[in-house]
């Protein structure tokens, strides 16, 4: 090469950029106000009088924390005041057109959460058990953060995954006959990644190979897949439950002195293996997607697959690998359910936590962590519902029970922002 | 592997391009008959020719996006075999596409090194390594391309230099600008030719597609022109603009449109502070105010993309963020539905004819009333009057010279031409008091082009008042009455069609008119 040709920068330019102007939006305002108001609609109509008693720490802990008497109606409605604080400040804000930080909407949702355990928690002689509530949240999020995991990988590249839940199914009823056969936890666990993963193939099969609408496939093999465990829960594995419906679990390993710390100990560090791997796929997932070649050429294959195509990547092979590998994470998922959970299969027991998943992958933004922090979340919400009933809440259960559901509406609905998909996802690539 | 060459700015290897007999058929439609074509290195050779003439999908069967059913592809007198995209890179094809081959949420780093990622360890991006590669080949043209910026933030100029950024990146040694200039200002459009003649003067093979004959002549050494996907023959640049076009469609062209003086009627249309914002926030159309006369054409020139499409839409009624005001002759347009906009007597082109202005799988008949489907003479008592809409369309048909066997044909099997002209036959048999035209002759045959013009012309002379989007200098400057050009969303200013075209260029990049002129001068 010679010397450089002088070209000149790009023209000189009167102004750069098309104007941007500040859209206000009234959302989080209105949903932070609807809630405080019907809470304070509650605590005016149903007061509870008594204390509430929150337990923290569990017998070997380092040390002992006193459980924590508080009384009730008072903490209910100072926890009000806040959150009534929190919400003319978002409406005072959005006026003058700023937006209001996170972590106050998250004060919020803590504060009307305490107060509303403060409430229901009143009177009752029992105390109610913070390290029960969180280690229980934790649980029953681990099928929702595996399918959550699958969902973002599957859709990363391009493929809707509707099927989660199927997979799920697939795994725990696998892991279920498998574990029970074999005895052993750790093949249970394996067969259900199996499992998981041919779901993943035919999913795949048809999207990719055959480009049929992604939605409607997915949809399709739940169906397909409720409709032959059932099938075989009943002709195979009732007959015969000794044999073929009765795993052992796996046990729980904790951690030396990590478990023994207050709170925290019990709740994060003395699970099975099962939870820790989550919390392991969860980091290798997203430094995959994030760090690596396999993981530019899957989110490429996902944004513009023809763009990735004019550099030589091979669409439906990435695209194949990223299903597959979601089918794996998703069917271990299930496996918790059978190996982990409880120690049998039974009809439809994911009930709907793949479509929980399929929320928290969109309520993260197609983000591996966030999209884990928002399954703890949906987890956290179940679970709710049978801490309150332990200590005699007057909540119906039924009501108890639509939360996690509610939650995942409002949270889909966009009170997290702008949530964008991936551009490509759901079009198949059909090659010219 | 290629990427082990070296530096590409040392022993070039210089390769020949010879494409033998390429044949390539969609069904029943021959696309490339029999194509050959010699490109030698440090040279740059222009493809010409119409839209659909056959340029694109030749440079796909090159690329490799196309299987060729006929034919070979020689690199230095070496028979290739391509499977695909990677291995025509890896034989040192590097190719600009026409819509930028690129993520537009990954930044500028991850879209060069996208397929040939340098990695440390087990699979892990090196980003570092393909910054320095960015920054490298950026410096040695001047390009000024930050590699951490997100592509979907940068301007088009710059994502196409990203994109020439990529081919070099993998050592091309035959790049192929595929219709390069279509979304650039006249200014850019200079640059990338100096880009284009630095790259042969390094002794790379250049193929240029276009159907610009004003670039053509500036910057090809050899021309040849393809027509209805045959090379029909070479020129030399120093043909003339008449003989290149006459050549490319194949019979004598009229290239100037006849059109006497505005006779200008009192009323028409006036626009005040339009103001329309987008999803998120972006001011597409910003503060703009203009008016056009009954009689007159006022033609909105600038680069696609710089508000010119929301601009129209919104004088219809299919913008929801709308402040400011639109008259017609007095009446307000702005609030009201689109059905009542057009009662007013509004005639819109849309810009996407296939997927705006037509349903493809309805006939050419059904697509003639669809805007009149609310009532008599084709709709009674909610039935509808077949005979009335047959006799329509064949008279429509027959009027606007709409080239179909039957009116009972689909419009999606029409050609661009043709379905430009059926959508103009249903806006113009309205009683029309406005006609607003967004890119009318886009991806058009230039015997449609011809048509389009006349009609256009023929409204204004019937003292209506037309707005005509274009983003072809030509084409502005051939039909206007009056130049308003956009930038960004504003108006740089509204100047008559006499301005001369250097003026028009750096108005289009944003530059008030009364700097323009001292610019230029």
């Amino acid at each position: 090469m010679s010397a450089t040709i002088d070209v000149p920068s790009a023209a000189p330019q009167a102004s750069a950029e098309v104007r941007h102007v500040t859209q206000v939006t009234w959302k989080t305002t209105l949903v932070l106000g609807v809630v405080t108001v019907l809470y304070g609609v509650l605590l005016l109509l149903a007061p509870h009088e008594g204390d509430s008693r929150f337990a923290l720490s569990n017998a070997g802990d380092f040390f002992t924390i006193p459980v924590v008497v508080v009384p009730a109606m008072a903490t209910a409605w100072v926890c009000f005041v806040i959150a009534a604080i929190v919400t003319t400040a978002s409406a005072w804000l959005t006026r003058s057109a700023r937006r209001l930080p996170a972590w106050a909407v998250a004060l919020a949702a803590v504060v009307l959460l305490v107060g509303f355990l403060a409430w229901a928690a009143a009177g009752s002689p029992r105390d109610l058990s913070v390290v029960g509530l969180l280690g229980g949240a934790v649980l029953l999020s681990v099928p929702i953060v595996y399918g959550a995991l699958g969902g973002v990988l599957c859709e990363r590249a391009g493929v809707v995954n509707i099927a989660i839940e199927g997979q799920l199914l697939a795994g725990a009823f696998t892991a279920a006959i498998v574990g029970s056969i074999t005895d052993s936890p750790y093949v249970g666990a394996f067969a259900a990644v199996l499992a998981g993963v041919l779901v993943g193939a035919v999913l795949g099969l048809f999207t990719i190979t055959y480009h049929v609408n992604q939605v409607i496939v997915g949809v399709v093999l739940n169906v397909l897949v409720i409709g032959l465990t059932s099938f075989l829960y009943s002709q195979l594995l009732v007959p015969q439950t000794e044999a073929l419906n009765a795993t052992t679990r796996f046990t729980r390993i904790g951690i030396p002195f990590l478990e023994r710390i207050p709170v925290i100990g019990p709740v994060l560090f003395d699970q099975t293996i099962i939870v820790y791997l989550m919390v392991v796929a969860v980091a290798v997932v997203w430094f995959a997607l994030f760090r690596t070649r396999w993981g530019l050429r899957t989110r490429a294959v996902g944004e513009h697959p023809l763009a990735a195509d004019t550099v030589g990547i091979d669409v439906v092979r990435t695209r194949y690998r990223a299903v597959l590998w979601a089918g794996a994470v998703a069917g271990l998922g299930g496996a918790f359910y059978t190996v982990v959970s409880i120690n049998q299969f039974g009809k439809e027991m994911t009930a709907g936590a793949g479509f929980i998943a399929l929320a928290a992958v969109i309520f993260g933004k197609w983000n591996p962590v966030r999209a884990a922090l928002a399954g703890l979340l949906f987890g956290f919400a179940s679970n709710l519902q049978s801490v309150l009933s332990v200590v005699g809440s007057p909540v119906p259960s039924q009501f108890m029970l639509m939360v996690p559901y509610v939650v995942t509406i409002l949270a889909v609905a966009g009170l997290v922002g702008r949530s964008r998909p991936p551009a490509a996802e759901g079009v198949p690539y059909v090659k010219g | 592997m290629r990427d082990q060459r070296g530096d590409p700015a040392e022993g070039k290897a210089h390769m020949r391009l010879e494409l033998r007999g390429i044949t390539k058929r969609f069904g029943a439609l021959v696309a490339n008959d029999h194509i050959d074509l010699v490109v030698e290195p440090g040279e740059i050779h222009s493809l010409l020719g119409e839209n659909g003439a056959g340029k694109s999908t030749l440079m796909n069967v090159l690329y490799g996006l196309y299987e060729a059913d006929e034919g070979e592809i020689l690199l230095d007198g070496v028979v290739q075999n391509f499977s695909g995209p990677g291995d025509a890179m890896a034989a040192g094809i590097g190719m600009v596409h026409q819509h930028f081959m690129l993520v537009p949420v990954f930044t500028v780093a991850e879209n060069v090194m996208l397929g040939h990622e340098q990695v440390k360890g087990a699979g892990v991006l090196d980003l570092d390594a393909a910054r320095a590669r960015v920054r490298e080949i950026s410096a040695r043209f001047g390009f000024h391309v930050d590699p951490d910026a997100l592509v979907e933030d940068l301007p088009v100029g710059v994502q196409q230099r990203v994109e020439i950024i990529k081919a070099l990146s993998r050592n091309a040694d035959i790049l192929v600008f595929d219709e390069p200039t279509a979304v650039l200002t006249p200014q850019e459009t200079d640059e990338l030719m100096g880009i284009m003649r630095q790259l042969r003067d390094d002794g790379a093979a250049i193929v240029f597609i276009t159907h610009k004959l004003r670039e053509v002549r500036e910057v090809a050494d050899r021309i040849s022109v393809v027509r209805l996907g045959k090379v029909v023959g070479e020129a030399s640049p120093t043909a003339t603009d008449a003989e290149l076009a006459s050549l490319m469609v194949g019979r004598a062209v009229e290239l100037t449109v006849h059109k006497g003086a505005p006779v200008l009627a009192g009323s028409g249309l006036d626009v005040e502070h339009l103001t329309v914002t987008g999803p998120g926030g972006a001011v597409l159309v910003d503060d703009v105010s203009f008016s056009v006369k009954g009689g007159e054409v006022l033609v909105v020139a600038g680069v696609q993309g710089n508000g010119q499409t929301e601009l129209t839409e919104a004088l219809v009624g299919l913008q929801e963020s709308v402040t400011g005001s639109v008259r017609l002759e007095g009446v307000e347009l702005v609030g009201r539905s689109v059905r009542s906009v057009l009662d007013v007597g509004v005639g819109f082109v849309p810009e996407d004819r296939t997927h705006d202005g037509l349903v493809g799988e309805f006939t050419i008949a059904e697509n003639l009333m669809l805007d009149r489907s609310d009532g008599p003479p084709f709709v009674r008592r909610g039935a509808l009057q077949l005979a009335e809409r047959d006799q329509f369309a064949r008279e429509k048909v027959a009027e606007f010279d709409v080239r179909t066997p039957s009116i009972e044909t689909r419009v999606g099997r029409l050609s661009g031409g043709n379905q430009q002209k059926v959508v103009l036959a249903r806006e113009l048999s309205r009683d029309l008091r406005l006609l607003v035209a967004a890119q009318p002759t886009r991806g058009v045959d230039v015997g449609s082009i011809e048509f389009i013009h006349k009609r256009v012309v023929a409204t204004r002379d019937a003292g209506v008042p037309v707005v005509v989007v274009s983003t072809e200098l030509d084409e502005a400057v051939a039909l206007a009455d009056r130049i308003m050009v956009m930038y960004r969303g504003r108006v740089v200013g509204i100047v008559p069609a006499t301005t001369p075209r250097d003026v028009l260029g750096l108005m289009m990049a944003g530059i008030s008119p009364e700097d323009a002129e001292g610019d230029a001068a």
